[in-house]
């Protein structure tokens, strides 16, 4: 079975193992100890570092499409966005009447609108099990459309990557709109509880903590076991050498289609994750930047190598957390320093430097392979 | 017959003029003993005294009548001398001669005795002033005021306007004022006859007035009225549909601007370079620091922010080629993403020394204003520099790709490097001016962006997208898909935007490239050959 064979993996067992280590000891760091302890792990942290794990996963959803088979998206927020709003939509039905104005049906920013009844969209948002399908199924769709589209026409390279910049930004201006009745520049928020627990409640930031990283847990184990299939050497084989592998036979444009929507599905969970954690889900998720921001994660972790992704995305928006406290303006200098010293010097990322170490560990360097290093 | 015709107009037309003509100014003591009867008479006969004054024809009566009817012609009670006062603000007023325009320095109030008017033979000044312009010298000052008489007609002027229109020489006087005197016709007496004169006029006043006579009981005249008014909407829509053509041509314009630097730099050198808008950013922030350096000089500060605009972005983007970009040669998705690092740092660093604040770059008067066409249809002229710049920018570009060595060797290089350097051109050269060239021209547009929109840290990344779907919706390596592309979606948007707002046209404009590049991937200009691999 494909999606067991990355188990038996040493690299897979070790990146599992270091998670649910990392999940047991926050969770019982959490729980067990005194409040005024050192190693008391506050919930403000707790959803902190869920946010974090939210964020890997995304970042683990751009290394497979873009380490694995070449397709640099500059548009994966958007489909996080969109895994988020419908999950955001789930989240504001769950209000009910306890909203500002009080309405059983419409969230609060509809009645400010002045609007009659609910749009035909927001129907069956009411129900979780739905509200979850959409969380897949909006991002899946969007990505089917758009990849079958672009890679019939084999829109590919540098192309591809501006047309998928032109598309979040067509839907960041799209809902940004108040007509859109997505609750437009204030997007959705004042969240109140998820599957009847109540989102305010140390018991559950926690319980969502966890299910975010066995989310990142079961992402990576799909993309390891996508990577390591028979369909995973095929895409690698489009990224290296898109003309050769369709003159020897394959349907490039149907793997990159799969792989493409599987990851827009992923981005979906992580963003579907990410908003009860953080309580809002507005248009500025759309924005080139923030998709931009996700390529370099995955840039400073290392392509293709999905830990590598996880390590990017946990290192740099930790660092984005502490520099934003402590002096706000150098971060935009400290992150467009990062584009270019990775791009420039560190081409394969921190999992690059750690792989030549192991290398240069187990056997000694010949020149041949300092030369392509 | 041409001759004797427009001999025989002449002399009517100094017949008419013979008073204005003969005594342009009467002697002073005429003028004292006028404006002595204006201040003694009752108000009644100050009536005759105004007509005589308007009729005398001295240059100076529209500047008596215009202070008499705001209340500010007086007498200084001492010496019997006339006034006019500038100031009426504390105890000693600011006033000047009435009869020289000399200033007479501060008198205290108690001495001014003003020449008192009422609101009636103010109702009548305004017409007689308008009379008084209708027959002055200067042509622009008569079509001004035939202008503004347009719906102010009243009866008295009314009896008085069809000797004016025969004694008119300006084709255009003439036409203004017998618009004006068919609205008063339509208005006041419901003349059917008139309504003729006004279909195909584009004032709002005759359009007004033919509504309502188009509502009005006799049904000859609102049959004439609605018929006129339709000719009137036809006209307005070419007029409208003329004025999105320019806004669209003006707006595509600015996206040819934007584009055209990235069209070389990624189109013919294939150097992605996200920082792109941030050079324009740089260009803009020229300008104003140009505007800081000569106060007061807006419009020599504007132009030779030209050049310095320019070197500016050309010496940023030749710096970013040498530190960043040479070594990622042949890497374009990660050249994409360190050039985005750069643009980060280069906002960032504006708003830290300057200031996250939008700047004021001033205007010069030369630039600001408008040519009116008519009266439904004026193009502002700022624009129309901005379309007039883009296209002397694209032609000069043209002509370093086309015809000059320098352009010779950037093409040379683009299409087969290896060759190029072993016929002996220098490649990394060549690299260095082609990046500096296509950021020089990114400067160029900022310098003219500055003119129109908002100049602030955020300026570039508003137009980076932009700027690459032109060149994508083009054609890379194209120049022409690059201006025909700019202007078309220029023209789209404004198309789309009165029935679908700003940004849903903006929305629409981007899905239809979206879905464009499917059908056509490589844009509307594909390259072909061996340059179109990679």
């Amino acid at each position: 079975m494909w999606l067991t064979r990355p188990l038996q993996e040493r690299s897979t067992q070790v990146f599992l193992g270091v998670l649910f280590a990392a999940l047991v000891v926050v969770s019982a760091l959490h729980l067990f100890m005194p409040e005024d302890s050192a190693l008391y792990v506050s919930s403000y942290t707790v959803t902190l570092l869920g946010k974090y794990l939210c964020y890997a996963l995304l970042a683990v959803a751009v290394d497979l499409v873009w380490g694995y088979l070449g397709i640099l998206s500059l548009g994966h927020g958007a489909f996080f966005a969109l895994g988020g709003y419908a999950m955001g939509m789930y989240l504001m039905r769950q209000i009910g009447d306890r909203g500002t104005y009080g309405d059983p049906i419409l969230p609060d920013f509809m009645v400010f609108l002045n609007w009659q009844e609910l749009p035909w969209y927001w129907h069956g948002f009411d129900m979780a099990w739905f509200a979850f399908i959409m969380v897949l199924l909006a991002p899946g769709l969007l990505a089917l459309v758009f990849g079958f589209l672009a890679f019939r026409s084999r829109v590919t390279g540098v192309y591809l990557s501006i047309i998928t910049q032109a598309l979040t930004f067509a839907l960041m201006l799209a809902f940004f709109r108040n007509e859109m009745g997505f609750g437009g520049n204030n997007g959705l928020t004042d969240f109140k509880d998820i599957l009847g627990f109540d989102l305010r409640t140390d018991a559950t930031r926690l319980g969502l903590f966890i299910a975010t990283g066995i989310a990142l847990a079961v992402g990576y184990v799909i993309c390891r076991g996508i990577v390591t299939s028979k369909l995973g050497r095929v895409s690698v084989a489009c990224r290296d050498a898109e003309a050769r592998t369709r003159f020897l036979g394959y349907r490039v444009e149907r793997v990159q289609l799969f792989v493409f929507v599987v990851s827009a599905m992923l981005a979906g969970v992580a963003g579907a994750l990410y908003v009860p954690q953080v309580g809002i889900i507005n248009p500025s998720e759309f924005s080139p930047l923030f998709s931009i921001e996700i390529v370099v994660w995955v840039a400073l972790g290392g392509r293709a190598t999905l830990y590598g992704a996880v390590i990017g995305a946990i290192l740099v928006n930790y660092a984005k957390t502490v520099f934003t406290g402590i002096m706000p303006d150098a971060w935009l200098f400290a992150l467009g320093g990062l584009f270019v010293l990775v791009t420039v010097f560190l081409p394969k990322g921190i999992a690059g430097l750690l792989q030549k170490r192991r290398k240069a560990e187990t056997t000694e360097p010949t020149p041949a392979q300092e030369a392509t290093a | 017959m041409g001759i004797t015709g427009s001999l025989s107009r002449l002399l009517l037309v100094c017949l008419l003029l013979w008073p204005a003509m003969a005594t342009a100014q009467v002697d002073d003591s005429e003028a004292q003993q006028l404006l002595t009867a204006l201040a003694e008479s009752s108000f009644a006969e100050k009536k005759t005294v105004v007509n005589r004054i308007a009729g005398s024809g001295d240059e100076r009566a529209r500047t008596w009548l215009e202070a008499f009817a705001a209340n500010k012609l007086a007498r200084i009670e001492s010496t019997g001398q006339f006034v006019i006062v500038l100031s009426n603000r504390g105890r000693n007023w600011d006033v000047e001669s009435a009869t020289t325009g000399e200033s007479l320095g501060e008198i205290s109030r108690r001495d001014i005795d003003t020449i008192r008017v009422n609101n009636s033979l103010r109702n009548e000044l305004e017409s007689i002033l308008s009379v008084i312009d209708l027959k002055s010298p200067d042509e622009n000052s008569r079509l001004t005021a035939a202008r503004a008489l347009k719906g102010n007609v009243d009866d008295g002027l009314a009896q008085q306007l069809p000797d004016l229109i025969e004694a008119e020489t300006a084709s255009d006087v003439q036409l203004a004022l017998t618009e004006a005197l068919a609205i008063y016709r339509v208005e006041e007496q419901g003349d059917a006859s008139a309504v003729a004169v006004l279909s195909g006029s584009l004032n709002s006043e005759a359009r007004a007035a033919l509504q309502n006579a188009a509502r009005s009981d006799d049904p000859a005249l609102a049959a004439a009225a609605n018929k006129a008014l339709e000719s009137i909407e036809q006209k307005l829509k070419l007029n409208r549909a003329a004025e999105t053509l320019y806004f669209g041509l003006s707006l595509g314009s600015v996206l040819v601007l934007a584009a055209i630097g990235l069209a070389i730099t990624f189109g013919v050198m294939g150097v992605i370079n996200m920082a792109h808008g941030e050079l324009i950013m740089l260009g803009a922030y020229t300008t104003w620091g140009m505007q800081q350096l000569l106060p007061g000089q807006p419009g020599l500060a504007l132009v030779l922010s030209i050049p310095a605009g320019f070197l500016v972005a050309a010496l940023a983007g030749i710096a970013i080629e040498r530190t960043v970009i040479q070594h990622l040669k042949g890497r374009p998705l990660e050249t994409l993403l360190a050039t985005f690092g750069v643009s980060l740092i280069l906002q960032q660093l504006v708003r830290t020394v300057i200031s996250p604040l939008n700047r004021t770059v001033i205007t010069p008067d030369w630039m600001s204003g408008s040519v009116m066409i008519n009266e439904a249809l004026s193009l502002t002229l700022n624009r129309m520099y901005v379309i007039g710049f883009a296209l002397v920018v694209f032609a000069g570009l043209m002509l370093i790709m086309r015809k000059t060595r320098l352009g010779l060797e950037v093409r040379a290089v683009t299409q087969n490097r290896a060759m190029a350097r072993s016929m002996g051109i220098k490649a990394t050269k060549v690299d260095i001016l082609t990046f500096g060239l296509g950021s020089g021209v990114a400067g160029l547009a900022g310098v003219a962006l500055s003119q129109i929109t908002n100049v602030g840290p955020n300026l570039g990344q508003n137009y980076i997208i932009d700027s690459f779907m032109v060149v994508v919706f083009g054609g890379v390596g194209n120049l022409w898909g690059t201006l025909l592309a700019g202007l078309s979606l220029g023209t789209i948007n404004q198309l789309l935007e009165p029935w679908a707002g700003a940004v849903l046209a903006k929305i629409l404009v981007l899905v239809f490239i979206i879905l464009f590049i499917q059908k056509r991937p490589r844009g509307l200009f594909p390259q072909k050959g061996r340059a179109a691999e990679g």
